[in-house]
């Protein structure tokens, strides 16, 4: 029982964190998965609520983010790019809001499996803070976009990253214009296939979903006209007051009809003056030319299709599972999707029971991501993280910074991908400071405070012990005192102060 | 050159496309700087696809400038290497190479599989096997099996906090950290803490292996950053920025540890979909600060430049037409970027296909008639000396080998 207790926690968990174990045998295995398959059931402590909500960006919009915190000039001002430098500047806390809220819920949320699915989809639907106004956008993507949507239909979580400004900022579809509309003028002046390519690649079918280049180029015409609608004083004579405020569509469009309704707070707009009208043959059908209707029927097509129920049932079982997943379990899986009109739930539950995830040879068959080994270990001090500034520079040095993804296919979760000698030496020496007491991460952050700096260009140990030194037997306690022979050993050889950083530095906490 | 006079030398020179290494000219050369008996070879990889016409651009192809109006370099401004092709000027940086013949091109080069995934693109490249997914290695780990003994934790080197695909293999890689975190200490380096951990890892195990690997490197690796960063760069501090502070770290790493002889490092945020510019702007301005990084790793490689070849790499080139923002879509073939003392260079490679609707690859990208492998075989068997047996085991499912070297 604790040997799978171990299991299900390292998999629907961020591992155990202390007295998980024993709350498991108390709910019974299954009992567990149930429970974290419907989050709405787990209570959410009000000391955790209260947290969340101390950080205010986390709940502004991205229409309030461009306003409050975007490169605004009044029209036909001059650039003034020390302006532009302080605003980009202040703006950084947006990001910096969304890193600490992702590790605090990761470490302390109660409803885990939300939290792992939503480390989860934000790598499936990636967008990079780095790029262009993504560093607005790219925390409030993964509030609006992602979280609510990790256990539901696929087709609602596509929906609503299609729309979501970050992503089509990021995938270059706000500019995506029909040949020869009357909206197309200065940027927006023809097709930009590159949002259209992704969703299917990455999003949907899979790179080997039988889509062709003519698929691509018809997928991007149907998209046309999906865009940004940019918040602008000058324009509120054109524009009808919502919220609040004023919208107008990025460039103003005489012949577009005033669709200022459309304009939902998450900045999303249609313009149907961008938009090409015509008909289109897309994966062997015929779209019929009406607007943004086409779009839905798109992603409609994509979410229902069998190549997507086995693209995101392969991803699923490679998560959970093993780096190879058993090809017959994917395909059970693909079926339950299909049979469930897409429910994420439903294909996690059939993934959760199935033989493949119960049976012992896949317990700590996963090479952790450095996301998990950093989450894990201060999971397993339960170690409350007020300052989570050097798990974000261990990230960084890691190669895995959050929200610093350049690339739309997100960060692998495979053995291949983070195994290496730098990067194990770096976990080792982040376990050495963690697990000596080393690292201030109780402490409320101070973000210009250097000697957090430091911490978070190399977690390098503060000088002097931040706090106690966690004990060896309670830590080994909560991770169910599982470990080898040989991790045994060179546990008790080492020094006692060492003792609890070699838990956490044993090959045993390096696998999920 | 005339065009036709190119397209002449490219087709019979070229056969498919080839690099000409000079053996004579490198052994003239290494012999006037000393023992210098260790070749080596860095690879520079673009994620995210360069637009190769307007790294090299064809300002001798009217169809050129028909096909890019905003985006196309102004023949005014580029910088002429032949009559027909040109250096963008954002890469100024680089013309004292092509000047001194080290620097040389291969045009419309690139991977005969059609995909214009990224991912897959990068793979196969990287894999040396375009088409197959199922290579577990890259093809720069099985160079490393080729080379002679003895082997050092420090033969390859990734810049990069994780190794890429195209280093990926059974033997062992050093991976350098990137920016200032490469030279400072970690916990790991106090004696105790490693004599631990040490103690756990002794096995024979994945894991093992990687910590054993990652100390005998990082042993090596942090003796010589500190002794360069005393030494060798004669007190001044190493340049913050970027690519040039990572090259300036490399060039002095290869310069003192000649058992260096594989390097990689990828760049990335060339996929310019949108607003791409032309002289100048955001292309531009990406490729201004890798040709200054260049310039600063060949000046920091000192003498071991003259033993060395520098190949600058990208998955695909981009369509010949520019898109509806000022951008280019996912196209076809690229131009390869080879540099270093043996290259014989001052020369553009390669046979042009033409930008003629007839000529694109699908009607709309430049067709690729050199084969990516085809100067990487020609580097690693001149260069490195791998025989023609090691250069079927580095690509083993590569036909056209062996033509195209020419051995002066």
């Amino acid at each position: 029982m604790s040997a799978e207790a171990v299991h299900v926690l390292n998999r629907l968990a961020f591992g155990p964190a202390p007295g998980d174990l024993a709350r498991v045998q108390r709910l019974s295995i299954d009992g567990y998965i149930r429970q974290q398959l419907h989050p709405h059931t787990i209570p959410i402590p009000q000391a955790f609520s209260e947290r969340v909500r101390s950080w205010p960006t986390l709940t502004m919009t991205p229409v309030e983010l461009f306003m409050q915190y975007g490169p605004r000039r009044a029209p036909g001002a001059p650039k003034d790019p020390a302006a532009m430098k302080a605003a980009r500047q202040r703006a950084r806390v947006i990001v910096q809001e969304g890193v600490q809220a992702r590790l605090y819920r990761a470490i302390e949320g109660p409803r885990q499996l939300q939290e792992v699915m939503t480390d989860f989809w934000f790598n499936h639907f990636n967008v990079f803070s780095g790029k262009g106004l993504d560093y607005l956008w790219t925390v409030a993507y993964e509030q609006e976009a992602i979280r609510p949507y990790t256990m539901g239909r696929f087709r609602d979580l596509l929906g609503a990253t299609a729309k979501h400004p970050a992503m089509l900022f990021f995938l270059d579809n706000w500019l995506n214009t029909g040949v020869g509309t009357p909206g197309a003028r200065g940027h927006f002046d023809g097709l930009n296939e590159n949002y259209a390519r992704e969703v299917m690649e990455l999003h949907t079918l899979g790179v080997n979903g039988g889509y062709t280049q003519h698929d691509v180029t018809e997928l991007a015409r149907i998209f046309t006209g999906w865009g940004l609608a940019k918040p602008g004083a000058h324009f509120a004579r054109r524009a009808r007051p919502l919220g609040g405020r004023f919208f107008r569509p990025f460039f103003p469009a005489p012949i577009a009809p005033p669709a200022f309704e459309a304009v939902s707070p998450t900045g999303f707009f249609f313009d149907a003056s961008r938009h090409d009208f015509g008909d289109k043959q897309f994966l062997g059908r015929t779209i019929r030319g009406r607007g943004i209707g086409e779009g839905e029927e798109a992603l409609d097509i994509l979410a229902h299709h069998p190549a997507t129920a086995r693209h995101l049932s392969f991803q699923l079982a490679q998560f959970f599972v093993a780096d190879e997943p058993p090809p017959a379990l994917v395909a059970r899986l693909a079926d339950s999707y299909q049979h469930s009109d897409g429910n994420i739930g439903a294909v996690l539950a059939a993934l959760f029971a199935s033989r493949e995830f119960r049976d012992p040879a896949c317990y700590g068959a996963k090479f952790k991501t450095p996301y998990q080994y950093v989450v894990s270990a201060v999971r397993a001090l339960g170690i409350d993280p007020r300052n989570t500034r050097p798990l974000a520079g261990t990230l960084f040095l890691l190669g895995m910074p959050l929200y610093g993804c350049p690339t739309p296919d997100g960060y692998k979760n495979t053995q291949e991908a983070w195994l290496n000698p730098d990067g194990l030496m770096r976990r080792l020496s982040f376990a050495t400071a963690l697990g000596t007491g080393h690292l201030r991460l109780e402490q409320a952050p101070g973000w210009n405070d250097p000697e957090l700096k430091l911490a978070m260009a190399d977690s390098r140990p503060a000088p002097a012990p931040a706090m106690a030194a966690p004990d060896r037997d309670e830590l080994a306690r909560t991770l169910g005192n599982r470990f080898s022979h040989s991790t045994a050993q060179a546990v008790f050889a080492a020094p006692a102060q060492l003792q609890s950083a070699l838990i956490l530095g044993s090959p045993e906490f390096m696998r999920r | 050159m005339e065009r036709r006079e190119f397209l002449r030398n490219g087709l019979v020179l070229g056969a498919g496309g080839l690099l000409v290494l000079g053996p004579g000219g490198w052994a003239a050369r290494a012999a006037s700087t000393g023992p210098g008996n260790s070749p080596r070879l860095i690879v520079i990889f673009l994620r995210g696809a360069v637009d190769g016409l307007n790294v090299v651009v064809p300002h001798g192809d009217s169809v050129y400038y028909e096909l890019r109006p905003n985006i196309a370099v102004p023949a005014s401004q580029v910088l002429d290497l032949d009559g027909h092709f040109a250096l963008s000027p954002a890469l100024s940086a680089l013309m004292p190479l092509w000047r001194d013949r080290t620097l040389a091109f291969v045009e419309a080069c690139g991977s005969p599989d059609p995909t214009r995934s990224h991912f897959d693109a990068q793979d196969y490249m990287e894999t040396g096997t375009p088409g197959v997914k199922t290579t577990s290695t890259g093809w720069m780990n099985r160079v490393l099996a080729e080379l002679p003994a003895p082997h050092s934790p420090t033969q390859a080197l990734n810049l990069g906090p994780t190794p890429p695909r195209i280093l990926s293999g059974p033997q062992p890689v050093a991976n350098l950290a990137t920016g200032r975190a490469a030279a400072q200490p970690i916990a790991l380096d106090r004696p105790l803490v490693n004599s631990s951990f040490a103690r756990m890892y002794e096995g024979r195990d994945p894991l093992s292996a990687a910590f054993q690997e990652g100390v005998a490197a990082r042993r090596r690796l942090l003796a010589e950053l500190q002794q360069d960063m005393t030494v060798a760069a004669g007190g001044a501090p190493l340049p913050n920025q970027g690519f040039t502070q990572d090259a300036t770290r490399l060039g002095q790493l290869m310069r003192r540890d000649p058992t260096i002889r594989l390097a990689f490092l990828a760049l990335s945020g060339w996929d310019t979909h949108v607003n791409q510019g032309a002289a100048s702007g955001q292309l531009a301005n990406h490729l201004r600060p890798l040709g200054q990084g260049l310039i600063t790793l060949i000046g920091a490689m000192g003498p071991a430049y003259r033993e060395s070849v520098i190949v600058v790499i990208s998955e695909f080139g981009r369509t010949v037409h520019e898109n509806g923002n000022g951008g280019t879509d996912h196209g076809h073939a690229n131009v390869m970027w080879v540099m270093g003392g043996p290259v014989r260079g001052g020369k553009v490679y390669g046979s042009w296909p033409g930008l003629g609707a007839e000529q694109l690859y699908q009607g709309r990208d430049l067709a690729v008639t050199t084969d990516f492998r085809a100067p990487l075989c020609s580097i690693l068997g001149t260069h490195l000396k791998l025989s023609q047996d090691a250069l079927g085991r580095v690509f083993p499912d590569y036909r056209g080998r062996g033509v195209q070297l020419l051995s002066a």
